[in-house]
């Protein structure tokens, strides 16, 4: 069985979307990442769908999903090269993902999650 | 009482004179500006070419219908014929006076006719005026179809060129929307901005609406729009150019441009995108 693979790379998991998601792939993601997140301990999730062309609303609301239950578990969710194809296509779905960060490629999301993360430590820190 | 002559075989016969007196009749009823733009050797080539190919679908069509197959050649030569006349500049007035003229030269031929009862020169004008109103509507439709097909063109040109994304500064993309934003036009900005966003990387846009004369609640909508789609690719927008007239129809319409940054100009978009970049400029 076909499986998104799920890297670690210190406080963030990455998953990269290579292949043609079906709905059976988003369903699985979903399970892994979060028991992944679990395990880890992760903080930031970054998602890269820069080589999806196509998605329709199931998948569109799986990404969403996701991101919920990652932040749920307490780890921020960042999106990353979405083509304009698939960006036009959730918005003429409806689908504006409110909530999810996006960002243009993995090193700015990278960017993002060092710099969501590092605040966001730094906000806790003087309340512990 | 001698054996009538069948129309067609009296306009044949009559032909040179039907034709001087055509031609004569179109150089008069188009006047001076008509007869400028379109040479009199070409004229009488069209004149003679119709006529022939008239007589011919006359021999062997019927009279009252048009539609069939033996006036084909007759519909394709006027088709071209206003065709022609459209690219040149013609009205569809002038481009049917080709048609109409020609009913004076038939008439004089069918009443001048000493062999001819009257009930038969009656009978005879009819058809004739019958089948040349058919034809000179046919002509009309045919220039009005070629006039609607180059409105057609300059519409798709006038889209291509109307979105152009300019870049600004590192990371910084700037779209100036010009005319009013309908569902087509939205889609073909969007797209080209969104594709233009992928290739430099750019991580914010500033679409200008100085030169968009009303945003009503659709075209607030189609704004929203792209900028939802530019959100979810990982880009910020700013919306610019928005007129003191614009802000106030777009509260009294209600609509809400949630989470839009709007600045009233271009300048001031451009700093905000500058300071957001972290791109600091010495004084």
């Amino acid at each position: 069985m076909e499986r998104i693979a799920i890297l670690r790379m210190g406080e963030v998991l990455l998953v990269t979307i290579q292949v043609e998601m079906s709905d059976e792939l988003a369903m699985r993601l979903q399970d892994d990442l979060s028991q992944a997140i679990e395990r880890t301990h992760a903080k930031g999730v970054l998602i890269d769908i820069s080589a999806l062309e196509v998605v329709d609303s199931f998948i569109g609301r799986m990404i969403a999903d996701i991101s919920g239950v990652a932040g749920i578990l307490d780890a921020v969710t960042v999106l990353v090269g979405m083509q304009p194809a698939v960006a036009i296509t959730l918005v003429e779905l409806g689908l504006s993902l409110p909530g999810v960060a996006t960002a243009l490629n993995v090193e700015r999301g990278m960017e993002l999650l060092r710099g969501g993360l590092g605040r966001e430590e730094h906000h806790e820190l003087p309340a512990r | 009482m001698a054996a009538e002559e069948s129309l067609i075989a009296l306009l044949e016969r009559q032909r040179g004179k039907i034709l001087a007196q055509w031609l004569g009749e179109l150089a008069s009823r188009t006047g001076g500006s008509a007869k400028a733009r379109i040479a009199a050797d070409l004229l009488a080539r069209q004149a003679n070419e119709f006529f022939s190919e008239f007589m011919h679908a006359l021999a062997t069509g019927s009279h009252a219908d048009i539609g069939g197959d033996e006036w084909k050649a007759v519909r394709t030569f006027l088709e071209q014929l206003s065709t022609e006349r459209v690219l040149a500049g013609f009205s569809s007035e002038e481009t049917a006076i080709f048609i109409f003229s020609l009913k004076r030269g038939l008439f004089d031929a069918v009443s001048s006719d000493k062999g001819r009862s009257a009930t038969k020169v009656a009978q005879d004008l009819w058809s004739i005026t019958e089948l040349l109103d058919k034809l000179g509507l046919h002509t009309v439709r045919a220039f009005q179809r070629s006039r609607e097909e180059v409105i057609d063109r300059q519409q798709t040109e006038m889209l291509e060129l109307s979105t152009p994304v300019v870049k600004l500064w590192d990371g910084i993309l700037a779209l100036p929307l010009i005319g009013t934003l309908d569902s087509a036009r939205t889609q073909i900005v969007m797209e080209s901005l969104l594709q233009r966003i992928v290739e430099t990387e750019s991580q914010i846009a500033i679409i200008d609406i100085t030169g968009v004369p009303t945003v009503d609640t659709l075209v607030a909508q189609h704004l929203l729009k792209a900028v939802t789609a530019l959100r979810l690719m990982g880009a910020e927008c700013i919306v610019s150019g928005v007129r003191p007239q614009i802000a106030q129809t777009i509260v009294h319409l209600g609509v809400d441009l949630q989470g839009i940054t709007t600045k009233a100009n271009l300048a001031d978009a451009l700093a905000l995108a500058l300071k957001r970049t972290g791109v600091k400029l010495g004084n």
